[in-house]
């Protein structure tokens, strides 16, 4: 599994209702259903993905975000919401994020973290936008189009009233340690919260 | 006519007939005291019974859903493209069972058979049957087969609506429900388009209010049309104009109004001339009925999740994207309900070009969907064949 996904299964209590936004081939959920009794559906656009998730038994819809948006859920109907690596890609993320709130109780939201030193050296010595393992596409094909850091993060959930449970950072192999979480903002490839209101 | 039977074919099959002496109460409150159903199956019942799949018909479908009846025979059966070994509804692992609905006229008791308390054929006294009254009829069609219950419940169009009813009305017989290209309810249009229909039977002269049976008449007219009428409904504007476009039959035009000029109007003469010449129009009447009564939120005030709650199995609903006889945000309707009612369910929109008819045709992504969760449906049953 995904280091970023395992750290998040942690954060998922037992027998919780989960909404996981953009799921892939369903290995979250398939590991919450199985191991820890929990109840979801995943969206997904991707059809490899929707036959992934369908061939394992995992509850998948087929939803564009950016289109549809989640307006045909009903409010608190999840106990949980999880988006992993998918906030920068949408066209209103900070509306996602109030949507994401309203129907779940505590949300997931992971995200790369535009403010790592890598990235900043490397706008700064060549003047491109920064292309790495955790960013692997140049500026014009890219689904990234609201890329942010994890001050710029903070600051939106701080303006909207967002409480943060829990947040880490882990480094490109998912790993954390006592160096990235002493200064995320810098030493953090991917961001990990848990918030709620 | 096949020279060979394909590998992936069931290959010939014959139909059955199962008699029912036991007294069925329909939900319009008149009673069948005696009826029968004819059916097909495909595939072999495993020996604790837990790999039987009921297929679901659509409003002109029947009993015959795959294979071949010979080697005469122009056509394989109307879902042959999903059902055989190897296929989504794959006959080495699934005991598929197909029948013809009651009120049909393909070989289940209609209005076109004889009503055993006249000795004359029901003709329009047929009392009018609805999908829960199919359903019932289905399950007594189970008991009699002696399956417990359904690894699946299959149908598209129509018969998605089947699928549906079975999952609310007997939740511990149906382990999963695929819900295909359907509704939970006709919107005014669905219902308007099917009363042109109706009254395109019922206005041709040869009608006779139903009983066009004791007149030795027909109303093949009036059956055309409707026929013309369903088709237009079913293909999309694309796979029309992909089919015809404003092709002519002849070089020029020939500015008769009465002339079959454009090759689109040729075929919808062919389709309706065919259907009117083997189909029952106090069945079509019927039929139509069914699908305009259809709407499990009715009980419930219209709160379709509710309807839902008793509902134990895993859902698959597909839809297509160029269906506007049932377009996706009918089948997103029924996903929505599910999500309230907290059901198992997954749904894919399959981009196709074919219309309402897609469910009907084997595209790529269409059958990965299928094949990936009738997958998961065979890894459930204890002891897969």
């Amino acid at each position: 599994m995904r280091a970023d996904l395992s750290i998040i299964k942690d954060w998922v209590q037992p027998g919780t209702e989960v909404l996981d936004l953009g799921c892939g081939d369903g290995t979250l959920l398939d590991y919450l259903q199985t191991h820890k009794q929990v109840r979801g559906y995943g969206l997904e656009i991707s059809s490899e993905n929707i036959t992934e998730c369908l061939r394992k038994g995992v509850n998948v819809i087929e939803q564009d975000l950016d289109s549809k948006g989640l307006s045909n859920f009903k409010d608190k109907s999840f106990d949980m919401v999880v988006m992993t690596q998918a906030l920068q890609a949408v066209r209103q993320p900070d509306i996602l994020l109030d949507e994401m709130l309203r129907l779940g109780k505590e949300c997931i939201i992971t995200f790369p973290n535009f403010g790592y030193w890598r990235l900043r050296y490397y706008l700064a010595r060549k003047g491109q936008m920064p292309v790495s393992k955790t960013l692997p596409y140049t500026w014009y094909n890219t689904p990234n189009i609201h890329l942010c850091t994890f001050k710029d993060f903070e600051e939106l959930c701080y303006q909207k009233n967002i409480h943060i449970l829990h947040r880490t950072v882990v480094d490109d192999e998912h790993r954390t340690n006592w160096l990235n979480q002493l200064w995320p903002n810098l030493l953090g490839q991917i961001a990990i919260y848990h918030v709620t209101r | 006519m096949p020279e060979v039977i394909p590998p992936d074919s069931v290959g010939i099959v014959t139909p059955q007939v199962a008699q029912f002496d036991i007294p069925l109460t329909l939900e319009c409150g008149k009673q069948l005291n005696s009826f029968q159903l004819m059916y097909e199956t495909y595939g072999e019942l495993n020996a604790d019974r837990s790999n039987a799949v009921l297929i679901c018909h659509a409003l002109s479908g029947h009993h015959h859903a795959a294979g071949y009846h010979s080697m005469e025979d122009s056509k394989p059966g109307w879902w042959d493209s999903c059902i055989g070994p190897g296929k989504p509804i794959d006959t080495n692992k699934f005991f598929v069972v197909s029948l013809n609905n009651l009120g049909g006229c393909a070989g289940s008791t209609g209005p076109a058979s004889i009503n055993p308390e006249t000795g004359k054929a029901y003709g329009p006294d047929f009392p009018v049957v609805t999908v829960q009254d199919w359903v019932r009829s289905q399950a007594m069609l189970a008991d009699r087969l002696n399956i417990p219950h359904w690894a699946a419940v299959i149908g598209g169009s129509l018969g998605g609506m089947q699928a549906l009813q079975w999952s609310i009305e007997y939740p511990d017989r149906v382990h999963n429900a695929a819900v295909i290209a359907s509704t939970p309810r006709l919107s005014a249009q669905n219902i308007a388009f099917n009363e042109v229909a109706r009254k395109a039977i019922t206005s041709d002269p040869n009608f006779h209010e139903g009983r066009y049976g004791e007149h030795t008449t027909y109303p093949d007219k009036g059956l055309m049309l409707a026929r013309m009428v369903g088709h237009i409904t079913y293909l999309s504007n694309a796979s029309m104009g992909e089919k015809f476009g404003r092709d002519l039959r002849a070089q020029t035009l020939k500015f008769g109004l009465l002339d079959v000029q454009f090759e689109v109007e040729s075929y919808l003469h062919y389709q309706g001339e065919r259907f009117s010449k083997n189909f029952d129009a106090n069945t079509y009447l019927l039929m139509t009925r069914a699908l305009d009564y259809f709407d499990p939120a009715r009980a419930h005030d219209g709160d379709l999740s509710k309807a839902l709650e008793p509902a134990k199995c895993k859902y698959l609903v597909v839809s297509f994207t160029t269906d506007w006889r049932f377009p996706p945000d009918r089948s997103e309707e029924l996903v929505n309900a599910m999500v309230e009612a907290k059901k198992s369910v997954s749904y894919a929109e399959v981009d196709s070009p074919h219309g309402h008819d897609a469910f009907l045709i084997p595209t790529q992504r269409y059958m990965d969907v299928f094949h990936g969760f009738m997958g998961r449906v065979a890894k459930e049953i204890p002891h897969a064949r």
